[in-house]
């Protein structure tokens, strides 16, 4: 974006029409004084999903975004630079033994969440991990099944039009997808050649961009700069998704408004929330709020929310909130190939294999992951080779003239759910007056087995390919957990349905419901799970449950 | 050490500047990035200098007549308080911390040497850097500031993301630069688009 957006666009009975330069949508507004069925805080994954769920149920609904309302293809420039205002950069302490970084690499701010800057990878968990406990012997169960989630899984590919190769070698047998697969670059021929050699499977990656038009939206153009923003709207983010869809079925949302506390009432139920917009503290009645602002964002407003009803903050009488925190670990290892690859062209990861988060024999630790091809663009190639080789000067320079040689691969690895991984809150306060969040992570000795475990395999895999002088680094990528979803309310912040168990109309619906990781991306599960959760809202409601 | 080869001598990415490859939010950005280099507006007029000689080592230009402008952008980075989402728990707040790590610099520099950065030889000035990269350092002149927590995660990865976001870096090194509305069409082991970089001298 050339310029900062500051102003809401969303407001006085339309939004953005991120289809059409400069035109609008009608959308319904409501006053602060009317309570709304639902006020849904954070429009990513799962918060946009839901809401053009419950809009679509009949449910009135307003969604909060601290962030602006893109204009994809009049916003975004093809700049790996200009795009920063894409994440969140509020303020974070990072800390613990292997800190987390925060910011591009995993939080997005703005209508659509982090779907914006997405890399789009589309895939389902391996079933059983929905029963690690009981059926693989580690971390613990999810409340449902996997069985409970495949139709929506089915949902929310559908949704994204997701494309995808005829058969998936991996998981339950499934429908085809409902696009074709996407060309290959040359970085996932690579991948591809390694794992034919040495005898794994291999598949193209199912995605959420386009593989056919799609309405106003064109197919990809492999230019490349997902990361970043797509700006030709190929890239089926909530914000071109769902978050029309919303606003169709008459949901408002509203851009810019940071959401600070949610107000509770004498009955111990939430009343609705304060947020901030155009400089101002306003407040919004709502008959139920969802909290959906991601792993760090979500527990740090329900701690913030504390009062003399609950001073250990909302849904937190044992405990839990901000605890479990995960992450997926990310070794790559990259080596140089007699071929051109410029794996600039097209979107970073287009070919996959998850023979690791099938294939548990030989394992020498517990959980999966997958890897992909990489695709990174200068700017992130030369962080990457100060990170793992430490070069500078004229030895960087000289190195990155071979960017067009270079190919890679990296993991998606699970991480172990554990206590002391978590969010707190600073005694610091950002430009709202809120205290800040302080994110505490470190590696267990499982997790450090997975990654070393992981890059044998990288390395067979490129070796095979024909790579020549291989290295490798350390990366992560995602949130997860923070607010886990459990069968126990002692043992979990919310049930199935995001429920949270002290306070019957606060609802979570984000990545911090994950129990655990898999060895996946995840926001797909985290639109399923949307998608179920909407389901049961509604059907709660016809049977008359959620005044309880 | 100073011979600096590209493989792609004859490629210029502005060349596409008019073509379907650059849209207008992309030529606005780059062409404010050519033309409107910032003036100093955050660090003092000592510390601008101490990070110009810096920089000329961690990203050395010789063989430009006009280096890439690297300092311009830090410190407006730094004057707008831009930070990247997070900070290291053992870090101050950004700004604090390039004030401090560029204060440990120049007094490593004073306390080994005896001069000011900027006056060493190059050869010096790498070992010093280099040193400060691998925490080897006198924390009289840090404070409470991790020198090589500094030198890796602030001033390597804020030097590096400005030079590679400049043009004449996507030259040297053949990237295809801003792609929209036009991608790519070939994509495949040694395939490569009109519109891109030709064949590599090697
Ligand atoms: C670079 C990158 C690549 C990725 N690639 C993939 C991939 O290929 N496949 C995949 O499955 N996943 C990928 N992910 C992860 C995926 O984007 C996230 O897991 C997912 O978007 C999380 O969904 P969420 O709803 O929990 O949060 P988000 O989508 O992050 O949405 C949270 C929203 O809440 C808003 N918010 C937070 N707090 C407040 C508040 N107090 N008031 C108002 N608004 C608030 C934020 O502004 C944000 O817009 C990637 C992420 C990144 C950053
Ligand atoms: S490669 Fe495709 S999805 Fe990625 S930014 Fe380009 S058009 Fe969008």
């Amino acid at each position: 974006m050339f310029e900062r957006i500051t102003e809401p666009r969303a407001r006085d009975g339309r939004a953005p029409d991120v289809f059409r330069p400069g035109a609008w949508m009608p959308m319904r507004c409501h006053a602060d004084e009317e309570e709304v069925d639902f006020a849904i805080v954070g429009t990513g994954a799962g918060g946009g999903t839901l809401a053009a769920k419950l809009a679509e149920a009949g449910f009135s609904v307003v969604a909060f975004d601290a962030g602006p309302f893109w204009r994809p293809l009049e916003d975004f420039a093809s700049d790996e630079n200009a795009q920063g205002d894409l994440y969140w950069t509020d303020e974070r302490i990072t800390g613990g033994a292997d800190p987390i970084q925060l910011g591009s690499n995993n939080s997005g701010k703005g209508v659509g969440g982090s779907t914006v800057h997405y890399a789009m990878v589309a895939l389902r968990f391996r079933p059983e991990w929905f029963k690690a406990r009981s059926k693989l012997g580690y971390a613990r169960d999810w409340p449902l099944s996997f069985d409970e989630l495949e139709p929506y899984y089915e949902e929310a590919e559908e949704s994204l039009k997701i494309s995808g190769p005829v058969h998936y070698p991996w998981g339950r047998r499934r429908r085809r997808y409902p696009r074709r697969a996407h060309p290959m670059n040359a970085s996932a021929l690579v991948l591809a050649r390694g794992a034919e050699r040495i005898g794994i499977p291999w598949s193209p990656v199912p995605l959420a961009t386009l593989s056919a038009p799609r309405g106003m939206a064109h197919p990809c153009v492999y230019r490349g700069f997902c990361i970043y923003g797509c700006s030709t709207n190929a890239k089926q983010s909530v914000l071109v998704t769902f978050i029309p869809r919303a606003i169709r079925a008459g949901a408002e949302i509203r851009d810019q408004a940071m959401v600070g506390r949610i107000e509770m009432g004498k009955n111990g139920r939430a009343t609705g929330l304060l947020y901030h917009r155009c400089g101002v503290w306003h407040r919004q009645k709502a008959r139920h709020v969802v909290v959906a602002g991601y792993s760090i964002e979500t527990p740090r407003l329900l701690l913030n929310s504390a009062c003399a009803q609950f001073p250990n903050g909302l849904a937190n009488d044992n405990g839990l909130v901000g605890t479990h925190l995960m992450i997926h670990s990310g070794p790559g290892v990259w080596g140089e190939m007699d071929e051109e690859i410029r794996s600039y062209k097209a979107p970073p990861s287009l070919a996959v294999t998850e023979h690791w988060n099938y294939h548990d024999e030989g394992k020498d630790f517990h959980g999966g992951y997958a890897f992909m091809s990489g695709g990174p663009l200068p700017g992130g190639w030369a962080h990457t080779l100060i990170g793992a080789r430490g070069l500078w000067g004229m030895a960087l320079r000289q190195e990155m003239t071979r960017f067009n040689r270079m190919a890679g691969l990296r993991i998606v690895g699970e991480t172990e759910p554990k206590p002391h991984n978590r969010v707190e809150l600073a005694d610091e306060t950002d430009q709202y007056g809120l205290r800040i969040p302080r994110v505490t992570f470190s590696f267990s000795d499982n997790d450090r087995r997975l990654m070393e475990h992981s890059i044998g395999s990288m390395r067979a895999v490129l070796e095979a390919a024909g790579a020549r002088n291989l290295w490798s680094d350390r990366d992560s990528s995602h949130l997860l957990g923070s607010c886990r979803m459990g069968d126990d309310p002692e043992d979990s912040v919310t049930n199935a349905d995001g429920r949270t168990w002290t306070i019957p109309n606060l609802w979570v619906c984000d990545g911090s419901l994950f129990p655990t990781s898999g060895g996946v991306n995840p926001s797909l599960t985290i639109q399923a799970l949307a998608c179920r959760i909407g389901d049961r809202i509604a059907a709660m409601a016809k049977r008359g449950e959620l005044g309880r | 050490m100073n011979g600096f080869k590209t493989p792609y001598p004859d490629y210029d990415v502005l060349e596409k500047w008019d073509t379907p490859s650059w849209n207008p939010q992309t030529r606005a950005v780059v062409r404010r990035r050519l033309d409107q280099v910032p003036e100093r507006r955050f660090l003092t007029e000592q510390e601008w200098q101490l990070l110009e000689a810096v920089a000329a080592r961690v990203m050395p230009q010789p063989d430009r007549a006009d280096p890439v402008p690297i300092v311009p952008w830090i410190d407006d980075t730094l004057a707008a308080n831009r930070g990247p989402g997070y900070r290291y728990a053992d870090m101050p707040p950004m700004r604090e911390a390039w004030r401090q790590g560029l204060a440990g610099i120049a007094g490593e520099a004073r306390e080994r040497h005896g001069r000011n950065f900027g006056e060493l030889p190059a050869e010096v000035q790498d070992a010093l850097l280099g040193a400060i990269q691998r925490g080897e350092t006198d924390g009289r002149h840090w404070g409470d500031l991790p020198a090589a927590r500094f030198f890796s995660e602030l001033l390597l990865k804020q030097i590096v993301a400005i030079y590679y976001a400049h043009p004449a870096a996507w030259n040297e090194i053949g990237f295809g630069g801003p792609a929209s509305p036009r991608g790519y069409v070939r994509l495949g082991f040694d395939e490569r688009d009109p519109w891109e970089a030709g064949v590599p001298d090697v």
